[in-house]
């Protein structure tokens, strides 16, 4: 497979057509926006936590598929996990993308999301799939700043 | 060089522009990226160098270099006569009366800013309006927006039609007795709009209004003449006009400089300095402080000498053809739509799909060797404007071809195959 193919596969491509969660969510009490200045990417992420459990997770927001297929990959995964799960999660993110973890300990790591792991081929296309992780992050920690990839 | 002269002397303006030749002054543009051969149509954010202005480069440090205006040492003088040689180049390339309003700056943001601080926070005031339009590039607005926070003046802005053209009859509306600057571009970079710069230019200076025109765009493709224009500044960049990054040029009318204070401190800029007081040096180094890029100007010299030995109406039908065949070719693709159909246009072409985003876009083009820009332009108003987050951006250089464009065609189908 290409790396190109890599990068596009089809369940990219899918939760690029039809993203899932992808909405506001009222009942939210937790809410980021993330902003990529590079590219004019923006996502809003919705948090419904309670007692340190992710209930519920949505997304809102304009970018390329990469951008939109981690966001839509992200929720799907994050529902239901604990705080510090989330977390965690996060960091084995970030390492993947950044070509840190190999493919043994990739789906030990991340799971289903390691389907993201073709981005690590494309330097300049990292930021675009981290951005809804660094907004969750952000959403998390109750920061009321813009999270932005640089 | 070598193809260059050959065109000049050997051939009619009535023929064509020998491209397979000029393309050989140009050592970039025969790599290949992963894989395939270079397709470099991305000349808007930076144009390709020809080996005439790498060697002038790699000769200035090899042999040449030492610092200016100082010493009384045998490289000294010669490096301030090559660097002076080199203003006297650039006063010619863009009919300048005089070779000391030819400023050298870091490039075409440097300048605006230069003549934002400079002239506009001696001679600007609380309740003055400047205008700019809105397809500047983020270089051109945000310089005017600190300094409308200093001195307490009002930004207006000329709208642009549905094709991205100016809109002139809202510009004369906005011209009032409050106008006391304009800044536009010559040529849009987003957009590929040839701005109508002459009628732009007069409409101000009936009032008594100095106009700044933004030449970054320009100055590669279009023969230059500041006189003709009748504009008070222009700013233009030496890495978009074939020469190194890191300097550029600001051209202004002698009467204006001469009143307008230093915009940075330091050496060279001054011609006595006491602790009591400084006297400042004449133009253009009273806004040279400091040692400047003294081989990024010889080498800027030396991109001019290249252009002065291509025949000009050659280069510029060449690229109205590119312009042309390219808007055709990529009009028959499903779903495409170009952003910016100016009647007076060069060649650029802003794109976009409704499905597909700029930057798949690009990572796609990139992989076939093609590379292009893709993103806001820093023109993010310009993307408000026409309602897209981000547009794809192929950019044409003299040295582009037909077969370019369609290896770019060919390209976009396989975007079109990999989002079906």
């Amino acid at each position: 497979m290409s790396e190109l193919d890599d990068l596009y596969q089809e369940v990219i491509l899918d939760h690029n057509r039809s993203p899932r969660n992808f909405r506001a969510m009222e009942s939210a009490n937790r809410k980021a926006e993330g902003y990529n200045p590079l590219c004019g990417d923006h996502v809003t992420v919705y948090l419904k936590l309670e007692n340190g459990v992710i209930q519920d997770i949505s997304f809102e927001g304009a970018g390329c598929a990469i951008s939109k297929a981690s966001a839509s990959l992200m929720t799907s995964e994050l529902k239901g996990k604990t705080e510090a799960q989330a977390k965690e999660l996060f960091d084995n993110v970030h390492k993947m993308l950044t070509g840190e973890l190999n493919g043994q300990d990739r789906g030990k790591a991340v799971g289903k999301l390691a389907i993201l792991s073709g981005v690590c081929k494309f330097p300049a296309r990292v930021k675009c799939a981290s951005l809804a992780w660094h907004t969750v992050n952000s959403a998390l920690k109750g920061s009321e700043d813009l999270a932005t990839t640089e | 060089m070598k193809a260059a002269q050959e065109i000049s002397q050997s051939r009619s303006p009535r023929v064509g522009l020998d491209v397979e030749a000029v393309r050989k002054d140009f050592p970039i543009l025969a790599r290949k990226v992963h894989g395939q051969p270079l397709v470099y149509l991305d000349n808007g954010a930076t144009s390709q160098k020809p080996q005439v202005v790498i060697d002038a480069l790699s000769r200035y440090y090899a042999e040449e270099n030492s610092n200016i205006h100082r010493g009384v040492h045998y490289l000294s003088e010669y490096a301030t006569a090559a660097y002076e040689g080199a203003r006297e180049k650039i006063k010619r390339f863009i009919n300048a009366p005089k070779s000391q309003e030819i400023i050298f700056v870091r490039g075409t943001t440097e300048a605006i800013n230069l003549v934002a601080q400079s002239y506009g926070r001696t001679f600007l005031k609380a309740g003055d309006e400047i205008i700019v339009s809105a397809m500047e590039h983020h270089s051109n607005i945000v310089p005017w927006q600190i300094l409308c926070e200093q001195v307490g003046a009002r930004l207006r802005v000329i709208p642009i039609n549905h094709d991205g053209e100016l809109v002139m009859d809202e510009y004369r509306r906005l011209l009032t007795e409050k106008t006391k600057f304009v800044s536009v571009t010559h040529i849009s970079n987003a957009l590929g709009t040839i701005v109508p710069v002459k009628e732009v230019v007069a409409l101000a200076r009936e009032r008594g209004v100095p106009v700044m025109l933004d030449g970054a765009q320009a100055a590669p493709h279009l023969k230059l003449d500041v006189q003709e224009i009748g504009c008070d500044f222009y700013a233009f960049s030496g890495h978009k006009l074939f020469g190194p990054t890191g300097v550029g040029v600001l051209f202004g009318r002698s009467e204006l400089l001469e009143r307008m204070p230093p915009y940075q401190g330091g050496g060279d800029m001054i011609s006595l300095v006491t602790f009591e007081k400084t006297h400042y040096n004449v133009l253009p180094y009273k806004f040279e402080a400091g040692t400047p890029h003294i081989a990024g100007g010889i080498g800027l010299g030396a991109a001019i000498d290249y252009l002065g030995k291509l025949n000009w109406e050659q280069v510029v039908s060449h690229e109205q053809d590119l312009l042309a065949y390219a808007t055709d070719a990529l009009l028959t693709i499903p779903g495409l739509k170009i952003i910016g159909t100016a009647k007076e246009k060069a060649g650029v072409i802003s794109f976009v799909f409704d499905h597909v985003h700029a930057h798949d876009v690009g990572t796609i083009l990139d992989q076939e060797g093609v590379a292009v820009r893709t993103g806001h332009h820093c023109a993010m108003p310009v993307m408000q404007r026409f309602g897209v987050p981000a547009t794809t951006r192929a950019s044409f250089a003299f040295y582009n071809t037909r077969d370019e464009v369609d290896a770019l065609k060919k390209a976009i189908h396989r975007v079109l195959r990999v989002f079906g």
